[in-house]
């Protein structure tokens, strides 16, 4: 039983250092930072949304072209996590065909990228 | 690895329309809508060039562990569908250009729903078939809505995305059902699955998928996206939408029923029969109140795919061979027709309604005699190919035994007769109300090469679509 808890004990150790210099930092700002409250600085920072209104609304279409892009990236992460945990395992023929078939995949998102920039799209004005 | 040189080999036309289209992409990324030429050009070329490669130079065998099937059934169906996106290219060029709309996306859209029908015809399991449908889907439904600041059009591509992606749900619950049922993707496992038993649950999966694709040819009832899209897109883009993605369809559909199911034919024919009965009946008898061509048009293209339906239900080499030659016929005299209607305007408007065409014959007789001849051959007037291309289908069905459907199909096409003779009537007979605007060459030419093929070049070219026809239906390995 004890050897099979100690396996986790990395985990609680990394949790007990997170906890602790999370706390740092909070007491730190509490006790070091200057403090002058306002109207501004006290409402709800939620996205550029107010936070507590109807769903039903309008809003600026780039939000979503923002969004579509932050999905794109946040899937190549979905991809390269299982790509990069397997590939050191598999046999080398594989594996140079795994990378070529990663690094085309990840040329195509930079060139969509680069398109997108040069479009304009990422110009919020 | 070895094995994957060979499967790139198979894929070549994909692979080489994929890289094209991304040199394309940085191409007009940097130099902007100046490059609209280029990126055209380029695209007309690596697509003739791949449907050349598809033809001669792609060894046959299945590729990516079987997810790829390269055989003569696809490299048929992939060089008419590359060399109608080249068509799709040149006319969608001179016509943005026309509106000062030109931009480098177009073409680079078209190649991107080339390489996804391309992938279509090869697919030889249910995860390349979906890959295949939506990279050409996606690319569609951008097309149909190219013209953003037309509400219209935007109310077209709204219409098509989101009829398509329910249509896209119904065939992957399809595909669902039938992996989790018959224990693999790939069409010949399902193929020998089902042959030791067909339960209820692939059944249920083979009729969602079915549904699928029949929403993908416009086959009623899944058909009503399909006059509202035709109407509000630019016209050179439903050239495109009549043409190359119902081959790819087709081809897919018959890849599906004939290598997926070939013992389950009693089944699978009950609804490919009660679509194609009920294709025929809408196309025929909506069509007949349409004041508006393109609407008349896509009524028609439900109606032609019904014909082909009625083909395919025979399940045997020769339903195979009627839908290829039908789908190849139709393709080319569809094309030729929407060709027409991009080159004709009137006061810079373009004539999209029946009354407009009034007189055609004494404004534009050139334009009247091709509209004429493509309309003749819709009908299905011999010798001009509507009729060889329904002589095969309806050929097929009867020597199947299924000579009620084609009778049924038969009455269809009388009645359908009705409005392209209005349409030929209202050109020859009525009075002209003004002047028309000269045409544009490239639609011009595509309209005249595609009635010169209604006449007197389909008896050369029926010998060579039936023989190979013949050849790429040998693929599905039947009888």
């Amino acid at each position: 039983m004890t050897a099979f808890l100690l396996q986790y004990l990395p985990i609680v150790i990394f949790l007990g250092v997170a906890v602790a210099i999370g706390l740092v930092f909070m007491v730190g700002a509490l006790v070091v930072a200057p403090s002058a409250p306002d109207a501004e600085k006290l409402s709800a920072y939620e996205c550029g949304f107010p936070a507590f209104e109807d769903s039903r609304m309008k809003f600026d279409v780039r939000f979503y072209l923002v969004s579509i892009l932050f999905i794109i990236f946040d899937l190549e992460v979905a991809f390269l996590f299982p790509w990069a945990v397997t590939l050191m395992k598999m046999p080398h023929g594989a594996q140079i065909f795994a990378f070529t078939s990663m690094m085309v995949f990840l040329a195509d998102l930079t060139l969509g990228y680069v398109y997108v920039w040069k479009k304009g799209a990422l110009e919020w004005e | 690895m070895n094995n994957i040189t060979d499967s790139l080999r198979m894929a070549h036309p994909e692979v080489i329309l994929s890289a094209v289209t991304i040199l394309l992409t940085a191409i007009g990324a940097f130099a902007g809508r100046k490059a609209s030429l280029v990126v055209s050009a380029l695209a007309v070329i690596s697509l003739i060039g791949v449907a050349v490669i598809a033809a001669i130079g792609v060894p046959v065998g299945i590729a990516f562990g079987g997810s790829f099937i390269s055989d003569a059934a696809a490299s048929y169906a992939k060089v008419g569908i590359y060399l109608m996106s080249a068509v799709a290219v040149i006319l969608g060029y001179g016509w943005l250009g026309r509106l000062s709309a030109r931009q480098f996306e177009y073409p680079l859209l078209i190649l991107l729903a080339a390489t996804g029908m391309g992938i279509m015809v090869s697919a030889g399991d249910l995860i390349s078939l979906y890959i295949g449908i939506e990279l050409q889907s996606l690319a569609l439904y951008v097309l149909a809505a190219f013209r953003r600041d037309d509400p219209k059009a935007s109310e077209a591509g709204l219409k098509y995305f989101v009829l398509g992606a329910l249509s896209s749900g119904l065939l992957l619950y399809g595909a669902s059902l039938i992996y989790g049922f018959a224990g693999s993707t790939h069409f010949d496992v399902i193929a020998a699955a089902v042959k030791a038993g067909t339960g209820t649950g692939v059944l249920f999966g083979l009729v969602f998928l079915i549904c699928g694709l029949a929403f993908k040819v416009s086959a009623a009832p899944f058909h009503m996206w399909t006059p509202d899209v035709y109407e509000g897109a630019p016209t050179p883009v439903v050239a495109f939408f009549t043409a190359a993605p119902k081959l790819a369809a087709m081809v897919l559909i018959l890849r599906v029923l004939y290598t997926g199911f070939p013992d389950n034919i009693e089944q699978w024919r009950q609804i490919i029969l009660l679509i194609a009965i009920v294709s025929v009946g809408v196309g025929a008898f909506a069509g007949l109140v349409q004041s508006n061509i393109k609407r008349l048009l896509a009524y028609s293209s439900i109606a032609n795919m019904g014909y082909v339906l009625i083909g395919l239900s025979a399940g045997n080499h020769e339903g195979a061979q009627a839908v290829l030659i039908f789908m190849s016929l139709y393709m080319i005299d569809a094309t030729g027709f929407f060709a027409a209607l991009t080159a004709l305007s009137r006061g810079g408007k373009p004539m999209e309604t029946i009354a407009d065409m009034a007189g055609l014959s004494r404004t534009n007789p050139a334009m009247a005699i091709t509209i004429t001849l493509l309309a003749f051959s819709a009908m299905g007037i011999p010798p001009l190919p509507g009729f060889w291309g329904k002589f095969y289908v309806f050929k097929a069905a009867i020597d199947a035994g299924q000579w009620p459907i084609a009778v049924a199909g038969l009455v269809g096409s009388v009645v359908a007769a009705f409005y392209y003779l209005r349409l030929v009537k209202v050109m020859w007979l009525d009075d002209s109300p003004g002047a028309v605007d000269k045409g544009p060459l490239d639609a011009r030419i595509v309209a005249f090469a595609s009635a010169l093929f209604a006449f007197p070049l389909v008896m050369i070219g029926l010998t060579w679509i039936e023989h190979y026809s013949g050849y790429a239906a040998d693929a599905f390995g039947l009888l």
